[in-house]
């Protein structure tokens, strides 16, 4: 198995999708804190890099390095914000347990 | 030009008085309204003379266009001839003297006064709206004017429950009639095409021989037409089987009782069947209908006042039962005697109500025969007022009910039909009951001992000016109206004042006949009433313990009396109750359970519903995020499998 | 050869320390494999060709982004023991739906294929015989230099909307109104009084400082003025 086929495009989009796959579980499963999830987004994007990259180098289109770099920027600035309202939220209410998060319970 | 000012002075004064009366005060709204009614009380007999006298030629004075639609068409204008120019002449001065009288009958009322004489005069407007009509319509527009006047001034005094009681009830009653009166305008309108009276009468010959089929019978056209609008003037007059509103009527103030339910008001019916004379002519089997109902409840109504104890119910009766006397004149096509003894009634029945409301002023509001007497010395013009009333109603010659009366009587017998005879013989008996009753009232209210505490009779005192004046004015007018009219009005010529305003049958000579008949009958009316005074004074006089021993011997018969021959009860039994009863059950079950429960239900529904689909919000951003990935899932799912 | 290798071991690795960062107890444990998994992820971009992000991603990622997230969980005072219990239910349905997530995206892989044609619509090609960077700088700075300045201001709003968030203003800190100081004139603030000889300044008719702390006068840049009245009014001037 290991070293049999030289490592194509798909080996790529495989670790991706499992990578994809891990973050987007970690959403929903986790019961600890928020701050997790968090961690979960950063995973689905650098899954989202993954991907780019991988077909970057395939098709040899430097296309989707710029578009896995511009990601990458966004992330950044996204997993800020998160973490600014995270801060706030916690400041205000003093837990940042997932479950407590239901003031829009309907 | 002064007849349209006569029929419209009433009206401007009631706007005044009606609109602006909380702003200029009562005595500016009072002055008002009666101004509009001394223009008027000035206006319309001047009409009447120049008509009558003057040469003045008979006509239609248009005001304006009501209704175009299609081949409908109707116009506001008012009608100058003998009936109508008459009947405005009485209706604006008899108005006029019971403003006057008003002024001081509720001089002491609790209420603004602007409001009654507003009312009052807008009623004025209405019933000359109603006489001077040239179409059916604009009648009708009169007539329904007239009811809602009456409505209004019966429950003046609207924190009296018994008062909103009986405006209702007059209302209501009234609307039977008319109902059975439009039908007969609807009706009149698809046979002739038109509601005008100028071309309805134009157009009697042609549909002469139409019937209707109904209900598996057959009847004529103007049968069904003259019947329906007789049912109609049933109501308004308060005939038998719909007279129940008018003893109730006397809840509203004396000045009210006297000018709608004596005068104006209640002869409204009367007026429309002397209108309609060249129809009803050629409608025989109602004009039957008309005599047996009108003899009927001239009987009917007598025997009821009799046994009364208040003294405007005495009245009131007597009302109907002389309402009676004036279809009987007509059911026998002599109508002329009819409208003669209409106006003469209009004099001497608002007088009495008036002198009977002068006594009830006179002692401090008590109403109750029972608990009046020895008054005749306190207030003598009152006293002698109520006696020219009374030899008046009584048809003692020659004051003015004798020629008006005896020649209704007359015509009954000369029509020498079964049911002319029949009204003859209700009559009769009505004649003596009249005068019986009438002299028991003056024998009651003014003679022998006082029955009053002392409190009350020391307070007796005779009314004001303003009111003994039109009492003194109107029982000039009860005297010698009789006998200074009747060659006039009756006689041989007769038609020469009427000009065909109303018109008899060219078969039809009643009026010469009823001069011919033989002479014990033409006695009778007067024999019979000086017979019933003669009973009232052996009752009321000699012998004060007999009425009571009689009420107490033929007690279900006096009960059956009293009681108004159960007339109410029997209504109430019949209509009343089970009117009621499915009015509470279409609110409760209908309205508030089934239609109500609709949307209410659909409420609870949707509240319900939403209750349940908010259940999804459960605030926790896990399981929402949960179902964003199941959702994903199953759209990448769908793109796989079908895309 | 060695690419694969490589390709397996860095790749299983990821996997590995992503898995743990959603399943570790301690979130600062979380952190740090994220770390880890950044690291890997770097790699996987190296042997892919792209060194350029590769360094990125560390420097950007890991030096900034995941230090972030370190002072963050050690700043807040996070209980790292509960485990609420109800992750039990939810868990077969999400393994579920996970693997079948999964599924899918890997038969999308599987049946997959380059168009031949599809060389002619490369956008950016890959110019030969610069290195990666060069090559990124030539295309970044020419052809997407809008995107370029977007990232660039949406990296500004992002900055400025942590700042907006989570300023404090402390109450305790008393810093410079220059609008007040400007509109300031000498009547408000002297007052040249005539003392009698020989009294003191505790005595007579001598009046406190004149000036009293103007309020709102270029105050509450953070709109949290609702505090600040009450404790400006404590504020008398210092000078006398």
């Amino acid at each position: 198995m290991i070293g049999s086929m030289p490592v194509g495009v798909g080996h790529f989009l495989v670790v991706s999708a499992i990578l994809l796959m891990l973050g987007v579980f970690g959403i929903f499963l986790n019961r600890k804190n928020v701050i997790v999830i968090l961690m979960s987004v950063e995973l689905i994007l650098l899954a989202v890099n993954l991907n780019l990259v991988a077909f970057a180098a395939a098709l040899g289109d430097l296309a989707g390095q710029v578009m896995a770099m511009f990601v990458l920027t966004v992330a950044a600035a996204e997993a800020a914000i998160g973490l600014a309202i995270v801060v706030v939220y916690f400041r205000n209410r003093g837990s940042i347990q997932v479950e407590d998060v239901n003031l829009m319970k309907g | 030009m002064i007849y349209t000012l006569a029929v419209f002075a009433p009206l401007i004064g009631a706007l005044i008085a009606g609109l602006a009366g909380r702003w200029i005060g009562d005595r500016a709204a009072m002055t008002a309204s009666v101004g509009g009614m001394l223009v008027a009380a000035v206006c319309g007999p001047a009409a009447w003379i120049m008509l009558e006298w003057g040469g003045a030629p008979a006509g239609v004075v248009s005001i304006a266009t009501w209704i175009q639609a299609g081949s409908f068409h109707v116009h506001w204008a008012l009608r100058y001839d003998a009936l109508s120019a008459s009947m405005v002449a009485m209706v604006s001065f008899v108005a006029m003297l019971i403003h006057v009288y008003s002024l001081g009958y509720m001089a002491h009322d609790s209420y603004r006064r602007y409001r009654f004489f507003a009312y009052l005069s807008l009623f004025t407007f209405a019933m000359l709206m109603l006489v001077t009509a040239n179409n059916l319509l604009q009648l009708f527009f009169g007539w329904e004017g007239v009811g809602l006047c009456s409505y209004l001034l019966i429950g003046y005094w609207y924190d009296r429950p018994s008062a909103c009681a009986a405006a209702i009830k007059a209302f209501v009653v009234n609307r039977i009639g008319d109902l059975a009166f439009a039908i007969g305008v609807a009706l009149t309108f698809l046979t002739f095409g038109a509601v005008g009276f100028d071309a309805i009468f134009a157009h009697l010959g042609q549909h002469q021989s139409e019937v209707y089929h109904i209900l598996g019978g057959t009847i004529r056209t103007y049968e069904m037409i003259c019947t329906l609008l007789f049912i109609g003037a049933m109501g308004k007059s308060a005939q038998l089987f719909l007279h129940v509103w008018l003893p109730d009527a006397m809840e509203g103030p004396t000045p009210v009782s006297a000018l709608i339910h004596a005068a104006t008001m209640v002869t409204a019916g009367v007026f429309l069947v002397a209108r309609m004379s060249p129809l009803m002519n050629l409608a025989p089997g109602t004009l039957t209908f008309i005599t047996i109902i009108g003899g009927s409840t001239a009987f009917f109504a007598a025997t009821i006042g009799c046994v009364q104890n208040d003294i405007k119910r005495v009245i009131a009766y007597s009302t109907c039962s002389q309402l009676g006397y004036m279809f009987l004149g007509e059911g026998v096509a002599a109508y002329p005697a009819s409208i003669f003894h209409l106006l003469t009634h209009a004099f001497f029945k608002a007088l009495l109500f008036m002198c009977a409301g002068s006594v009830i002023h006179a002692m401090s509001d008590e109403q109750d025969m029972r608990k009046m007497g020895g008054l005749w010395n306190k207030i003598p013009i009152t006293y002698v007022t109520m006696w020219a009333g009374s030899l008046a109603l009584g048809g003692i010659f020659p004051f003015a009910g004798y020629f008006s009366k005896d020649a209704i009587l007359d015509a009954a017998f000369a029509a020498h039909t079964p049911a002319g005879y029949y009204g003859w013989l209700m009559g009769i008996l009505a004649a003596a009951m009249t005068a019986f009753y009438s002299w028991r009232l003056l024998l009651m209210t003014f003679h022998g001992t006082s029955r009053a505490d002392h409190h009350v009779m020391a307070h007796v005192h005779e009314s004001p000016w303003v009111m003994t004046v039109p009492l003194m004015v109107l029982s000039v007018g009860a005297l010698t109206a009789g006998f200074l009219l009747h060659p006039v009005v009756l006689g041989e010529n007769w038609s020469s004042y009427w000009q065909g305003a109303i018109q008899l049958a060219s078969t039809n000579h009643i009026m010469a006949t009823m001069e011919r008949i033989p002479g014990w009958a033409t006695l009778l009316p007067s024999i019979v009433g000086l017979l019933g005074i003669a009973v009232a004074y052996w009752f009321y006089w000699w012998n004060p313990m007999l009425p009571v021993r009689l009420a107490s011997t033929f007690r279900p018969v006096y009960l059956f009396l009293l009681n108004k021959w159960y007339f109410d009860e029997l209504y109430d039994a019949i209509f009343v109750r089970p009117a009621f009863a499915l009015g509470k059950m279409l609110w409760q079950t209908g309205d508030a359970t089934i239609i109500d429960g609709v949307p209410n239900g659909l409420a609870e529904l949707t509240v319900d519903g939403s209750r349940g689909a908010v259940k999804i919000q459960t605030g926790s951003i896990a399981v929402y995020a949960f179902v964003m990935l199941i959702g994903l899932v199953t759209l990448v799912g769908v793109f796989l499998i079908w895309g | 050869m060695a690419p694969t290798f490589f390709f397996y071991l860095f790749s299983i690795v990821l996997v590995l320390c992503a898995a743990m960062v959603v399943s570790a107890r301690n979130p600062v444990h979380s952190v740090l494999f994220l770390i880890g998994a950044f690291f890997n992820a770097a790699a996987l971009f190296l042997i892919a060709g792209a060194e350029f992000l590769a360094f990125i991603l560390v420097i950007v990622y890991v030096g900034a982004v995941a230090v972030l997230f370190l002072f963050v969980v050690m700043m807040l005072d996070v209980d790292f023991e509960q485990l609420r219990g109800g992750v039990q239910r939810y868990m077969p349905v999400g393994i579920a739906v996970g693997v079948l997530l999964l599924a899918e995206l890997i038969f999308v892989i599987a049946g997959w294929h380059v168009h031949p044609g599809a060389a002619q619509l490369r956008f950016a090609p890959a110019p030969a015989g610069v290195s990666n960077t060069v090559a990124l700088g030539q295309i970044i700075y020419t052809k997407y230099i809008l995107l370029f300045q977007a990232a660039g201001l949406v990296l500004l709003v992002a900055m400025i909307g942590a700042i907006v968030l989570t300023l404090r203003d402390r109450r305790s800190s008393r810093h410079q109104r220059i609008a007040v100081q400007n509109a300031r004139m000498p009547g408000d603030t002297m007052e040249l009084l005539d003392v009698v000889l020989g009294a003191g300044v505790g005595a007579g008719d001598i009046r406190r400082p004149k000036v009293t702390e103007p309020d709102g006068i270029g105050d509450d840049p953070h709109g949290h003025g609702g505090g600040h009245h009450k404790a400006e009014a404590h504020h008398a001037p210092e000078g006398r």
